[in-house]
């Protein structure tokens, strides 16, 4: 019962971070404080890491660019992947670091406000690193869906405002 | 002479038009209505079911298909109708345009002029004029607010007269979200076998049973021989659009439904057909989850209304909260009406669903939570509007 209950709520709470403990309460039927008793618990243990929001940067006139790199390394004696993953995710610039199965080892997300910033990155910093062996630079050029969330304006009630 | 109109057929000249139409033209016409007035999903049909009816137009699955269904779709809907413990061979299965066509085929085969169809009510709007175009007789049976609209075994004997012929039965209940258990269901079946009625149960909200399982009346001893039972892809799968329904029922009554589905209609589009085989082979993760969504809406509407004072009995199926406005003053349509003018939500009065349905209204949580909050604040200050509950 507690774990699907911990889902339920990690679930509501992935979808619209903005629920509060009293609607979850309600939603799931059960009292507030307990809810507000998981959620505590479920961010003490590093469960819930942060509360934020999908954003379509494509309509804000940031001028953005994102890109993701596949890196080839080349793993180390007793720290395998970890210790460079680590090196790499320190950067700010970087968004994500994912070990992969297949043709290469880390995909790494990045974000700078320009092609050079992230030509830079890729050649002064990611390339540098001891045991990086390659990387091949891939710029996202339209986002169609994150995090589950369709990023299309059509997504209107289509139905009559009243049917029998 | 006489006019065009009185040349016309005076059955249905004399069914009264749909109560909720002039309703539904003023809440159209109205910007920015916060709508509980719709009876159908608001998910659309999940894409693997959208998809997998695209790849069989492109196959050029476009022609007819036997009369009562694609084979292995009425293969698939036997194997689900397992899951509520009811065995029907798919030869006892016809797929129909809609669950509304097998209402209307069952009371076509069933009834014979003047026979008397007992209609629990409130009542989805359909049963009504569908026995009366049959050539039978509505008798409304009421059901109560204190019994959770659950039918009686004894408001149920005070309605049957030697011309009883048939039992309609619709739980999980549009419009009040009322569902019968196991028990209840057999206190009905013994009048049923007592008054050698017949049933036409239609269980189209039958997945929509939040607590437990929906029993249909067809599993228990000896219904089975004597009950239509209807169904379809509508509700549970956000089918709607698709129109695809299916009757189960003994082959001696099936088959005369299928002589006037044969005549009438044919059968149903192939799409839709193609799609629902989708829907019943692989969508039932889907369901699942759309389910958990509308369970989460029910709890927080029902806690909604009865925040604002409004008392509301727990729906238990479907996805209707039907709450009682009758401490308002109103009627059912005053407040229906003056709900959207002042706040601009639509419901649908509950007098439009029968005997019983006057001091209630109908609201759908087949909406976002989002939708459902805003509203319920909408009608918290439309109640104060009034000087409060009186």
């Amino acid at each position: 019962m507690d774990s699907s209950l911990k889902l339920q709520i990690l679930n509501l709470l992935e979808e619209n971070s903005r629920l509060s403990h009293e609607d979850i309460a309600s939603m799931l039927g059960v009292d507030p404080a307990e809810v507000t008793r998981w959620i505590k618990e479920m961010e003490q243990d590093k469960i819930i890491l942060r509360y934020s929001t999908v954003i379509n940067w494509d309509k804000v006139d940031t001028h953005k660019v994102t890109a993701v790199i596949d890196v080839k390394v080349t793993p180390q004696r007793e720290v395998g992947f970890d210790a460079i993953a680590e090196r790499i995710y320190r950067f700010p610039e970087v968004k994500s670091v994912s070990l992969m199965s297949g043709a290469y080892d880390l995909q790494v997300v990045i974000e700078g406000m320009h092609l050079k910033e992230v030509a830079n990155f890729v050649a002064e910093k990611l390339s540098t690193i001891e045991h990086v062996n390659s990387t091949t630079t891939h710029f996202l050029l339209k986002t169609y869906k994150s995090n589950g969330v369709i990023f299309d304006d059509h997504e209107d009630d289509q139905r009559l405002v009243i049917t029998p | 002479m006489k006019s065009l109109y009185d040349r016309l057929s005076p059955v249905v000249r004399d069914i009264p038009p749909s109560g909720i139409r002039r309703f539904f033209d003023l809440a159209n016409q109205m910007e920015d209505v916060i709508s509980l007035g719709v009876g159908e999903p608001d998910f659309v049909t999940p894409w693997h079911v959208r998809e997998a009816c695209f790849y069989s137009l492109e196959r050029g699955y476009t022609t007819y298909t036997s009369n009562k269904g694609l084979p292995e779709l009425r293969e698939a809907i036997a194997d689900y109708l397992c899951s509520f413990q009811l065995a029907y061979d798919p030869e006892e299965l016809v797929v129909t345009v809609g669950g509304s066509e097998a209402i209307d085929l069952a009371m076509r085969t069933l009834l014979c002029p003047g026979d008397e169809v007992l209609i629990p009510e409130p009542a989805y709007v359909s049963y009504n004029p569908c026995t009366t175009l049959a050539g039978g007789v509505p008798v409304g049976v009421p059901t109560f607010a204190e019994d959770e609209f659950r039918l009686t075994p004894e408001n149920l004997r005070k309605r049957i007269t030697p011309r009883s012929k048939v039992l309609i039965l619709c739980y999980p209940s549009n419009p009040t979200g009322a569902v019968m258990s196991k028990a209840d269901l057999q206190a009905i079946a013994d009048v049923v076998l007592e008054h050698d009625l017949f049933v036409i149960s239609d269980e189209i909200y039958a997945e929509l049973t939040y607590d437990g399982h929906h029993a249909s009346i067809a599993s228990l001893p000896g219904m089975k021989e004597r009950t239509v039972l209807i169904s379809g892809m509508s509700k549970a799968f956000a089918m709607t659009g698709w129109r695809i329904g299916y009757a189960a029922a003994p082959p001696e009554i099936l088959n005369l439904m299928l002589k006037i589905h044969q005549y009438t209609i044919l059968c149903a589009p192939i799409m839709g057909q193609k799609a629902a085989l989708e829907a019943l082979r692989h969508g039932h993760a889907e369901k699942d989850k759309m389910i958990d969504r509308y369970n989460q809406r029910r709890r927080m509407i029902v806690k909604g209304f009865r925040e604002i004072g409004l008392a509301c009995h727990e729906p238990k199926g479907a996805f209707y909260a039907f709450p009682d406005i009758r401490s308002t003053g109103l009627s059912s349509e005053e407040f229906a009406e003056r709900l959207l003018h002042h706040s601009r939500v639509a419901v649908v009065p509950g007098n439009v669903f029968g005997q019983g349905g006057e001091g209630f209204v109908r609201c759908s949580y087949a909406t976002s939570i989002e939708q459902i909050q805003k509203a319920i604040e909408r009608i918290g200050n439309f109640v104060r509007s009034l000087g409060g509950i009186k």
